[in-house]
């Protein structure tokens, strides 16, 4: 099979080159993206890429598969290339290349952090948990289970344009968990942060997020509920 | 290398999965100078595939539930080489460490009354034994690693400890007198090489699975802290028990839980039978895993096995129906959908024991404090090093762990070992010197790499190493077999230090960090082999055709490798808890 990888290494290159690497897939085998890429270094060391559990829940391997943002370990090449077609590997869209298919996330981790990413309750703490019912609990799924792939971030204009001023989706999923989390008393400290043109209001609805997560999540409903919570305070 | 930059903190914590982010937050919290040097962005360490859940009697699913059944059940497990003063500790601890995880926000799954969801996991009991199986796991559905590493990452960033998030340490820095002193770390984007400078080191570097061919772990799980110790000439303790879970996905290797057992699933054989009903009437598919992944084997060798080959056995789930799969195992459809193309709501998952754990690694005190021996046989303290989590062997988990003790070991030894350095930093713990020689006797290993010229590549040599181990120490292991693995591995050693670094450039060379890593791969498996061959008894997750039965009177003891010599030496298990009588040595049985 062939694949095409997005090469750049700043200290010897001055622009990125494709380039073209022929892999032979073991017959009968429909191995994933990884498991290619893998096999592609093989034959090539000096190709760099993020990966870690290979199982799609660290969210290290996002990537732009054959167009399409996705994690390359859970993705088959039978869903990402047509018969006889060519694997087509480039970084994650939108952000800066360190190296080959290794992006900067540094923009994308401050978006996360702005959001103050932790359960904020001043009140004592019980001897034993804080008490929630099921249906509490169950406001979290859907949200708590993001993997900081940077798949829908990075797949999303809005991001694109004001990457330093604009939330986007995986920053807003998590702002939203803890907005919705029963223990958590800093709504109002939490809105207040958010309100700005940018923040949330920056989202256009275009839904690239949710096209591409590849947990399944929706970003975009959780933007939703994060705007009719604001717009009482905008008024 | 006279012009290495050198950074120092109070402590630095290699390694940022859940035992290190635990420590690093004791710390950070208490106001010292701690950093977190990770080779991943910390909520990509391996911690996140944890499934099922964290185990801990905090007596939700029963309010009669006791931390002392939950230790019985421990050493029970550990084939009773697992130290009791230190099971003793995190089963006592459990409680109060997994309230604070709520605390944290760790969004556990719920019971009707509001407090944690508590399921049953293989080896829990009550009543110390005599009460039926208990439902002791603390669950978030089943990504209960996933929520509790971020949780932790989280909980660090409100405190602003300090991250080098994917810098890789290479080797310990050790000075004349022969205290740690910090680690030489490479910062992976930049490629620039400092010493880290502190005054307490501690290894949370995780396991290494990646020494076998077939593995649930991470491939950034290359035994990174063991590797840096042996290099260091520290002992490793129990490195022959090495857990094989039951239920790894036939093929890819990726786990499916426990949970799914707990929760109701069970094994069967070619002819559909629930085979472990033979091997463990009482507990059946939730005995030990030891004793199931040994089952599964066997009903393979005697031609009961599923497929073509007969090489693996299924896990049955559909009668849970779909409501309850979706509720509580909502991950486990996922791996199975995508790793074995099969929908658990309609068909069973093909599954194979698969390496998983290690129990044994750099040996401590209850306080992470890393142990060597003297000459007369008694524990002497490696001044300067920490250990926690899986590189550490502490004992808890002696010959084999229970599911869900693994979360726990972390979060609780993580925090001691954080109290413990906290209160020595209190008492004026001084920054110890090192001269430019010992700097520079540390980097050796980087140096010859870097400047390596011929040799052979790091994948051809990697998956040699991985095939040997495999194939010589497996679930079933046999003396003279395990002698032919060794000297294998001997003929490897030259070879894999000789490794060819082809690309030698700066930015982010994950070639350059795959060879190092694979030396460390290296040094663990050595230890592994040589102390299997050595345990000439059957006990826990070692298992010997040759020596069937468990040798209390020889080896109820732990085994230790000396590097240097390739020697194994014995170490007493401790039976002296402080609060409840010792358990005693009995025959196990499910």
């Amino acid at each position: 099979m062939l694949v095409s990888i997005y090469r750049h290494n700043p200290e010897t290159d001055t622009k990125p080159v494709m380039q073209d690497i022929e892999v032979d897939i073991p017959a009968g085998k429909d191995l994933m993206v990884l498991d290619v890429l893998a096999l592609a270094k093989e034959k090539d060391s000096t190709i760099a890429y993020r990966r870690s559990c290979r199982e799609g829940v660290c969210g290290s391997d996002g990537m732009n598969i054959n167009g399409s943002n996705g994690l390359a370990c859970i993705t088959p090449i039978s869903e990402a290339v047509k018969p006889g077609g060519k694997l087509v590997l480039r970084p994650l869209p939108g952000l800066p290349v360190i190296r080959d298919l290794v992006v900067d996330m540094a923009i994308f981790y401050k978006q996360y952090e702005k959001i103050k990413p932790y359960l904020i309750n001043n009140d004592p703490a019980p001897a034993i948990e804080r008490l929630q019912s099921p249906q509490q609990r169950e406001k979290l799924d859907g949200l708590y289970e993001c993997i900081l792939c940077a798949c829908c971030s990075t797949n999303c204009p809005s991001f694109w344009w004001n990457p330093d001023k604009f939330i986007g989706p995986a920053g807003l999923l998590q702002a939203y968990r803890f907005l919705a989390d029963s223990r958590d008393t800093a709504t109002t400290e939490r809105l207040a942060g958010l309100g700005d043109p940018f923040s949330v209001f920056r989202c256009r609805g275009i839904m690239n997020c949710v096209a591409v997560c590849p947990k399944g999540l929706n970003p975009t409903r959780a933007i939703g509920h994060i705007r009719n919570m604001l717009i009482p305070q905008c008024r | 290398m006279s012009a290495l930059r050198s950074i120092s903190f109070d402590t630095v914590i290699v390694g940022g999965g859940g035992a290190g982010m635990r420590a690093a937050l004791q710390l950070a919290q208490s106001g010292y100078k701690t950093a977190v040097i990770s080779k991943v962005f910390p909520t990509r360490s391996h911690t996140v595939s944890a499934q099922g859940g964290i185990t801990c009697a905090i007596g939700s699913d029963d309010p009669e539930d006791d931390w002392r059944w939950h230790m019985y059940d421990t050493v029970k497990g550990s084939d009773y080489i697992g130290d009791q003063d230190a099971i003793e500790y995190m089963c006592s601890e459990g409680p109060q460490t997994v309230f604070e995880l709520d605390h944290m926000g760790l969004p556990f799954s719920r019971t009707e009354n509001g407090r944690i969801y508590q399921r049953p996991f293989g080896g829990q009991s009550k009543d110390f034994g005599k009460g039926g199986q208990a439902a002791r796991t603390c669950a978030a559905a089943d990504r209960t690693g996933h929520a509790l590493l971020h949780t932790l990452y989280q909980g660090n960033l409100k405190n602003n400890t300090v991250f080098f998030n994917e810098w890789y340490a290479t080797d310990l820095v050790k000075n004349q007198d022969g205290a740690i002193v910090g680690v030489i770390a490479i910062c992976i984007e930049s490629g620039e090489t400092v010493f880290v400078h502190s005054k307490a080191t501690v290894f949370a570097t995780g396991g290494a699975g990646r020494i076998y061919a077939s593995t649930t772990n991470a491939l950034i799980n290359t035994g990174d802290g063991p590797g840096m110790a042996l290099r260091a000439g520290y002992p490793m303790q129990d490195m022959e028990m090495w857990q094989f879970h039951p239920t790894g996905i036939y093929g890819a290797g990726t786990l499916i839980t426990e949970g799914c057992r707990g929760e109701g699933g069970y094994l069967i054989n070619a002819d559909g039978e629930r085979f472990m009903e033979r091997y463990a009437p009482n507990a059946k598919d939730l005995a030990g895993r030891d004793v199931v992944a040994r089952s599964m084997v066997l009903e393979m060798l005697e031609g009961r096995g599923c497929g073509e080959q007969g090489d693996h056995v299924m896990l049955k789930l559909d009668h849970l129906g779909e409501e309850v799969l979706n509720a509580k195992l909502p991950g486990i459809l996922e791996l199975s959908r995508t790793f074995a193309h099969v929908d658990p709501v309609q068909q069973p998952i093909p599954v194979v024991p698969t390496c998983h754990y290690m129990m044994g690694g750099i040996p401590t005190n209850v306080h992470g404090q890393a142990l060597s021996q003297n000459p007369n046989g008694e524990d002497t303290i490696i001044e300067g090093l920490f250990a926690v989590g899986e590189a550490a062997c502490v004992s808890v988990h002696g010959a084999n762990r229970l599911g869900g003790n693994s979360l726990l070991d972390l979060v609780v030894f993580g925090r001691a070992a954080g109290k413990h350095i906290e209160e020595m930093l209190a008492q004026g713990l001084e920054q110890r010197e090192a001269s430019d020689s010992d700097v520079e006797q540390a980097m050796a290993r980087l140096n010859r790499l870097n400047t390596s010229s011929g040799g052979e590549s790091v994948p051809r040599l990697r998956s040699e190493l991985q095939n040997i181990m495999q194939n010589h120490f497996g679930v079933f292991r046999k003396g003279e077999f395990m002698q032919q693995g060794i000297d294998k591995l001997a003929a490897l050693r030259g070879r894999i230090s000789n490794v060819h670094l082809e690309d030698k450039s700066g930015t982010f060379n994950t070639a350059r960090i795959e060879a190092l890593e694979l030396e460390n791969l290296f040094e663990v498996a050595e230890a592994t082999a040589i102390a299997a061959e050595a345990r000439n008894e059957s006990r826990g997750a070692h298992a010997r055709d040759d020596f069937r039965e468990r040798d209390d009177e020889n080896w109820l003891c732990h085994s230790l490798y000396f590097p240097a010599e390739k020697r194994i030496a014995k170490r007493a298990v401790n039976f002296s808890p402080k609060t409840v009588d010792t358990f005693e040595p009995t025959i196990r049985t499910y």
